[in-house]
């Protein structure tokens, strides 16, 4: 065989395996995604946004506790989350740009965006949960809103380093103070890109289970009081799934279906944002 | 009054801003705190111990690390291959027509949420494995193939971006030689992009370390060392997740917390290098 036809070959090989672990590796994730849709499907029915959960074997029960729960629970953390996260992606960019504090705070952020979640909830039940003396709604809207903060913080930073300088000086120019020409042309500036961040970060914390198995805990039936240990859909989800029911089971399936829909959304919605801003 | 909005607004964001770092920084001084009890009872044996028995007050975490530093490698063996392979077959092999959908559906894999991998785990997976090693199914080697389907559509796509970041032109000049896709794989896109890509495995050996969910299912938090990979096993998220709402007594609190803060010392160390290392960050406008 000559050195040609050799690296023909290996090269056919090559992209042959490569195109055959492309193939298992979707084959895989469209098999999860497969399962996914149709056991949820299957579970889902009206009772499941009307009803509570109940004992297992009642034909009355549904998710409508760890729906209401994890609205609250996410809902806190966005409110909490977003605001601080903006003004703190405001500073780095506005005020201390490439300087040795803004460079470390984006080091630490990024890492935090990777760092496990559940030491986020051993770290809330150790100043919140614990003090309180019980579990809270509260101290999953806290593990949540720690999670949520550094992404908020990146994307903002980066989007608001995108509006032109020049947009800045204009503002300036006409004597306005540096607080005004921040609120109302460097955000108007970053609007889309903002919001693209929000909705990213809100999308990863709707999916944490592991910050709220010993923060907000859970709670079988209807609460509103976050001063209460507090259904989420993800946790109920982990409780459903591992009980030995079957009707509990397909309840999971349907959590599991709903929040990954919601997530998917918020992230398609996000990523059309993307496309347009990059259109323009 | 401008001039005062002005200073309360630059410094409120200040305020904000140093307030992440305060906030990590309480992260590790109040779970060190926490731990004290254990780390002067136990000291050192906390990591070398394997017995692991809360009614004996023995806490032993070594069958716990054992099953992180296992399972994560059984899941990046798996994964990395695979995911160079997608990589490889996203950025130089698809047809036009495939590449975006599969692209991007591979990145919105990478949104849901790691309960639901674990719960397809448990289901489907787990039946599998049992019908073909034996025992119950519930294992190490379960959990490591679970982390892997969990973070291979992460790897896929970052590698994808490393890979694409090669400049077309060194690539056509490659092909212009006569090189074959393989040839032009290795000996150009993989040097040129090399650093991005051993900085996302690392990135995604850090997450896979601490991830909960996806294996907390499938493992069966058994804490006991067994090279035998179809036993059930335990790792560090996967003790937390099963027994930080059974502890009873302080030292057995003070043990999980201690377990808590290796978790984060290991994943921050890890995430650490790959950032550091491998991935300096392109800044935006620069």
């Amino acid at each position: 065989m000559t050195h040609t036809e050799k690296r023909i070959l290996t090269n056919k090989i090559v992209m042959t395996l490569s195109t055959l672990s492309a193939m298992v590796g979707m084959t895989f994730l469209f098999w999860i995604l497969g399962i996914l849709v149709i056991n949820g499907i299957d579970a889902l029915n009206w009772t499941i946004f009307s009803e509570a959960g109940a004992p297992p074997g009642y034909e009355e029960s549904g998710l409508k506790h760890a729906l209401i729960g994890q609205l609250m629970i996410v809902g806190v953390a966005t409110f909490a989350g977003v605001p601080l996260g903006i003004l703190a992606g405001t500073y780095l960019s506005e005020y201390v740009q490439q300087s040795k504090l803004a460079e470390t705070i984006r080091d630490i952020s990024d890492i935090m965006m990777s760092a496990p979640s559940i030491v986020i909830g051993a770290f809330v039940y150790a100043i919140v949960v614990a003090p309180m003396g019980h579990f809270s709604g509260w101290a999953g809207s806290v593990a949540l809103t720690i999670i949520m903060l550094p992404i908020i913080l990146r994307t903002t930073d980066d989007m608001l380093q995108l509006v032109p300088s020049t947009l800045r000086e204009a503002a300036f120019a006409l004597g306005a103070p540096k607080y005004k020409v921040i609120m109302q042309v460097v955000y108007r500036g970053a609007k889309v890109g903002i919001l693209t961040g929000v909705l990213l970060g809100v999308a990863r914390v709707a999916g944490e289970t592991a910050p709220l198995l010993f923060t907000s805990f859970n709670d079988n039936f209807l609460n509103t009081d976050m001063n209460q240990p507090m259904a989420s859909l993800t946790v109920t989800m982990f409780n459903y799934a591992t009980s030995p029911y079957e009707d509990w089971q397909k309840l999971g399936w349907a959590a599991a279906f709903i929040l990954s829909m919601f997530i998917l959304g918020l992230n398609i919605i996000a990523r059309v944002f993307l496309m347009k801003k990059k259109g323009k | 009054m401008n001039l005062i909005l002005d200073k309360i607004f630059a410094h409120t964001t200040k305020f904000i801003a140093l307030g992440v770092l305060l906030i990590v920084a309480w992260i590790f001084t109040e779970l060190f705190q926490q731990s004290l009890v254990s780390i002067q009872s136990s000291g050192f044996d906390f990591v070398t111990q394997t017995k692991w028995a809360p009614n004996l007050e023995k806490f032993g975490a070594l069958p716990a690390i054992y099953g992180s530093v296992v399972s994560t490698f059984l899941a990046m063996v798996l994964a990395v291959p695979v995911a160079i392979g997608v990589a490889i077959f996203l950025s130089e092999l698809a047809p036009a027509k495939l590449k975006s959908p599969v692209g991007v559906s591979i990145e919105l894999l990478a949104a849901i949420p790691s309960v639901i991998y674990g719960m397809w785990g448990l289901f489907y997976f787990v039946p599998i494995i049992r019908d073909i090693v034996g025992g119950v199914g519930i294992s190490m080697l379960s959990a490591g193939i679970v982390l892997s389907i969990m973070i291979l559509p992460f790897m896929a796509a970052v590698t994808r971006d490393a890979m694409n970041t090669t400049p077309d032109i060194l690539k056509e000049s490659a092909y212009a030689l006569g090189g074959t896709k393989w040839d032009v794989i290795k000996d150009v896109v993989m040097p040129y992009a090399k650093a991005g890509i051993i900085g996302s495995f690392i990135l995604a050996l850090g997450r896979a370390i601490g991830e909960t969910m996806a294996v907390t299912f499938v493992m069966g938090n058994v804490h006991k060392i067994s090279l035998d990979l179809t036993q059930p096993a335990t790792s560090i998220p996967v003790t937390l997740a099963n027994e930080f709402n059974e502890a009873d007594t302080g030292i057995y609190y003070s043990s999980l917390f201690e377990l808590s803060l290796l978790l984060l010392v290991i994943s921050f160390t890890i995430i650490s290098i790959a950032k550091f290392y491998f991935l300096r960050r392109k800044r935006l406008g620069a």
